[in-house]
């Protein structure tokens, strides 16, 4: 159960639209059922109360949508989980929006469940999920009420939380965490032992259900291009080839290296996918290597730091050594 | 694995103009041989490949990737060569990952005076790539004749 609830959050909203501090809030608003949660404008307390929700279901990431609404007139109220305020710290070291512009207020997070976990438990026909205590009670249409151990559905990136730190806001609500020493690399490296003839049959296979509807890239908090290269109809990449794998891999490619030295690990790109690609596997790799290469590094940790990618040292790894020392320590037989 | 006895490799070498384009020249004056199969692309640095450009390659028929850029320190604009080496350490490294063949591209450090060492590198790569065989991992089949 998430330790501030919907009441504690709508109070603050209000109080903030009240004394004119903001003028519209960044919020959760509900969907049809609990858990298609949808990210929302609200400008008015008649809106909030109506439709502004916070449940186990709104992990949708709202730093990217700054870029957006802080154009407009007056403070926005945006509301951070701990690892949306590493995507916002991103965002302001690259001089995405206006500080100035946003109200912060860092909400903790104990995790947020993953309805496609939950139907392929119960199967179809959810009809609401409401959480108690450590239990999610999942309402079908035909199995009726089922009670499941929340830990156990959690999305992927919350099972491996890197932090519960918050790194940026103006207002706190609940209690601050600290950074998690989190598992979060250990699929690469399963991946990373296996041989080059197993990883290219498992990316096949993941990558090939890719139907390019550009998801991930419209919602990565690190892809803001203005012009994207994949918008280019020349590129030959520019929407869903038949019969083709090329494609698809040179999207998942540059797509994860156009980010690369300024993704924080969010996990939005695998939450959005409707195919389940496991996009992440993909961004934590270069994570995972440039800690190796270069030293660890965490984007967003800190405004104003050197990006990896746009840094370098004398002594540097020579690429060639580089992909052999991925060997060493993945522990793969060669 | 079939082999095909008469296959004949595509090699893509993007070469800095300052460096290793000016080697290639000094291989030839020497009379050096090294096969036609490397196209060489005149970059005006290293670090003006982009990794599109190494994926649009490999796309369009090539069988393999070579980069030449000045040693580490002698940039002639500073420090282009640095930005190189990681940004293909990583690259390279990602390429791995999805299971394709590591041979089939590399970077290599040749100076304007290493004609010999730009030959000799040529000759390596290529037998390397042939053993390998075709490109399967990253063709488009939409660009095949």
């Amino acid at each position: 159960m998430q330790t501030v609830t919907r009441d504690l959050l709508l109070q603050k909203a209000c109080e903030l639209l009240d004394a004119g501090t903001v003028n519209r809030v960044y919020g959760w608003q509900k969907g049809q059922f609990d858990y298609d949660v949808t990210p929302a404008v609200f400008s008015s307390r008649e809106e909030l109360e109506k439709d502004f929700v916070y449940n186990d279901f709104c992990g949708a990431n709202f730093s990217k949508y700054l870029i957006k609404e802080t154009a407009g007139e007056g403070k926005i109220l945006v509301f951070l989980k701990p690892c949306d305020t590493y995507s916002f710290n991103q965002l302001l070291t690259e001089h995405r929006f206006d500080r100035e512009k946003v109200y912060a207020v860092g909400i903790p997070c104990d995790g947020m469940a993953d309805i496609r976990l939950i139907e392929e438990e119960v199967g179809e026909g959810v009809t609401g999920v409401e959480t108690d205590g450590d239990k999610l009670i999942v309402h079908t249409l035909y199995d009726g009420d089922v009670k499941l151990n929340r830990a156990d559905y959690l999305a992927e990136r919350c099972r491996v939380c890197k932090s519960k730190k918050h790194v940026a806001y103006d207002e706190l609500l609940g209690e601050d965490g600290d950074v998690v020493d989190s598992a979060r690399f250990d699929e690469v490296a399963k991946l990373e032992a296996m041989t080059p003839d197993e990883r290219f049959a498992f990316w096949q296979n993941e990558l090939s259900r890719c139907i390019r509807c550009n998801a991930c890239r419209d919602v990565c908090p690190a892809c803001t291009c203005e012009k994207c290269v994949f918008g280019n109809p020349k590129s030959g990449v520019e929407n869903k080839a038949v019969s083709d794998s090329f494609e698809e891999k040179m999207f998942h490619i540059i797509r994860a290296f156009h980010v690369a030295g300024r993704c924080t690990d969010c996990g939005e790109c695998s939450r959005v996918c409707p195919q389940h690609i496991p996009l992440h596997l993909l961004n934590r790799k270069f994570i995972k290597d440039i800690d190796a290469f270069y030293g660890e590094y965490q984007a967003g940790a800190e405004v104003g730091s050197r990006a990896p990618l746009v840094d370098y040292t004398e002594g540097d790894m020579e690429p060639g050594e580089a992909v052999a020392s991925v060997d060493e320590r993945g522990g793969k037989d060669a | 694995m079939q082999v095909n006895e008469n296959f004949k490799p595509l090699i893509v070498a993007f070469c800095c103009n300052w460096c290793s384009y000016a080697g290639a020249d000094l291989a030839g004056n020497n009379r050096l041989n090294y096969p036609a199969e490397v196209k060489i692309i005149r970059v005006p640095c290293s670090c003006r490949v982009n990794p599109m450009f190494i994926l649009r390659a490999f796309q369009r028929g090539a069988d393999g990737v070579i980069i030449c850029g000045c040693h580490p320190g002698d940039c002639h604009y500073t420090s282009g060569n640095y930005f190189t080496r990681r940004r293909m350490s990583l690259l390279f490294s990602m390429l791995d990952y999805l299971g394709i063949e590591r041979e089939r591209t590399r970077v290599e450090w040749v100076s304007a005076a290493e004609g010999a060492k730009f030959a000799a590198t040529m000759n390596e790569f290529v037998e390397q790539v042939t053993a390998l065989g075709e490109n399967k991992r990253l063709e488009d089949l939409r660009c095949k004749q």
